[in-house]
């Protein structure tokens, strides 16, 4: 009979990494979700030219090659990062990518009449953005963080392959060992879920609180 | 006689192909109320959005409280205003929108005091009392902290009015402030408003549907068309013995869509 407790220690250290990861690339992807969403709407083109330029670049390329390149060529050019390191990189930016045209899209649709209201009462432009547009756009933009932050979750997988122990690495290790696919695949899958249930319930707790008082708020 | 306050020199404004100001000029005393009247795309509000800075203008000067609004002094005679030169010209004038343009997501305090605090770095407690003082002028001391999706349409107004007149400006803009009022809520915004031209000396242009309230209010009437000042005068001589026949044949669709002059 296969003692199945070692392995589940296993795999329960692997979710560990994948929670690390997961909330490490996500707090990577929101801070470059704003500052290249931001970027988009400067009114300095090279600003933004190079914001374009990022959300581009690591939304045309894969996560897979990206993670490939931060762990093992970027040695290369001089910068070693550890698994861990390039995994974070690699799926923070991207995700952020992702996240800075949502915020962009956001702050496009505080109307008009919100940016005319902020001249006619003489804020610069950074007050307006800090003051009044961007607390109006972040109720639009938490649905759609929710969402890229589960697909951020599933993306951890792909650090398997640069072998840093994340649960879905530590499964096929379970599973090489034992032969069997099914307890710890089954297992994960159900880790995974769980983690994304988590999510979808602190997101949807975050989003009550960000649109308190504003029933008459369009959304 | 006093120096123009305002002071519209043959302006133009085209948007691409389209020209809605050509060649306008005018003059606007210090204190005077004015009220422009005249058919939808006549440029009047136009006017309004260009003293704001809202819109620049395609040629010819204005001149607000002596400084040239959209240039500024430079190296060899006037250059471009720059984004500074723009903030302290906004100093003097203010502007109530027809939609009011309330923050949904602060209360009604907060919409007054967001902008004394920031651009004039007076302090909270001293702003909040201002502002209050301003609700109680318009009547709505009581809903200092009620959010604005929890206000009819013309309580929003006139916190609206009140947020403008809490950084003082001396000249006001009222751009159709009643034109998206359910008719009831019409006459407590007209009230504010009579209250402000009565009370203070500030120059007020007004550009309105209502034209019994323009009658009372304004010092001149001016009349647009097709972006420029058809007539103007005093409002009764605008609104009872109109010269120009386009004054005329506007004033009578007017007056039989039941506007009472």
């Amino acid at each position: 009979m296969i003692d199945w407790s070692g392995y589940i220690t296993l795999i329960l250290q692997g979710a560990f990494v994948t929670l690390e990861l997961t909330i490490m690339a996500s707090i990577l992807a929101v801070i470059m979700a704003f500052v290249a969403g931001l970027s988009r709407v400067s009114k300095y083109f090279p600003i933004r030219a190079l914001a374009t330029a990022y959300i581009e670049f690591f939304r045309g390329t894969s996560v897979f090659v990206q993670l490939f390149w931060a762990y093992f060529v970027l040695p290369f050019a001089g910068i070693e990062l550890t698994p861990l390191q390039a995994g974070v990189s690699a799926l923070g930016l991207n995700a952020g990518a992702y996240g800075a045209e949502v915020v962009r899209g956001a702050i496009k649709a505080i109307g008009r009449d919100q940016r005319e209201a902020c001249v006619a009462l003489n804020l610069s432009r950074s007050q307006a953005m800090r003051h009044v547009i961007i607390p109006q756009a972040i109720p639009l933009i938490l649905p759609t963080f929710g969402n890229l932050a589960i697909e951020l979750l599933k993306g951890t997988a792909v650090v398997s392959l640069i072998s840093l122990s994340d649960l879905t690495f530590q499964a096929q290790v379970v599973r090489a060992q034992t032969g069997s696919t099914l307890v710890p695949f089954g297992t994960i899958l159900l880790i995974y879920f769980l983690m994304a249930l988590a999510i979808s319930y602190g997101m949807r707790w975050i989003e009550g609180r960000a649109t308190r008082g504003l029933d008459g708020m369009r959304t | 006689m006093p120096e123009p306050i305002i002071r519209i020199d043959n302006i133009t404004k085209c948007y691409g192909p389209l020209t809605v100001l050509d060649g306008l000029s005018m003059n606007v005393l210090p204190g005077e109320k004015l009220a422009l009247i005249g058919p939808s795309g006549s440029g009047k509000t136009t006017i309004l959005r260009i003293l704001m800075t809202l819109e620049t203008i395609s040629g010819g000067h204005i001149e607000v409280d002596g400084a040239q609004l959209f240039h500024m002094p430079g190296k060899d005679g006037l250059a471009p205003a720059d984004e500074r030169h723009l903030h302290r010209m906004r100093e003097k004038i203010g502007m109530v929108f027809q939609h009011f343009n309330l923050f949904p997501h602060k209360c009604v305090l907060d919409n007054i005091t967001l902008a004394p605090i920031l651009t004039k770095a007076v302090p909270k407690a001293a702003a909040e009392k201002r502002a209050l003082q301003l609700l109680d002028m318009v009547g709505l001391a009581d809903k200092a902290r009620s959010m604005p999706a929890q206000l009819s349409g013309g309580q929003k107004q006139r916190v609206a009015i009140a947020r403008a007149l809490a950084l003082s400006p001396k000249i006001m803009l009222f751009d159709e402030i009643t034109s998206a009022l359910d008719p009831e809520l019409v006459e407590e915004v007209l009230n504010v408003m009579r209250k402000l031209a009565n009370e203070t000396d500030m120059t007020m242009l007004l550009v309105t549907h209502e034209m019994g309230f323009a009658h009372d209010f304004a010092d001149r009437v001016l009349f647009f068309d097709r972006g420029k000042i058809v007539e103007e005068g005093k409002p009764d001589e605008i609104f009872h013995s109109p010269k120009q026949e386009r004054t005329q044949s506007f004033l009578r669709k007017i007056v039989a869509a039941g506007h009472r002059v």
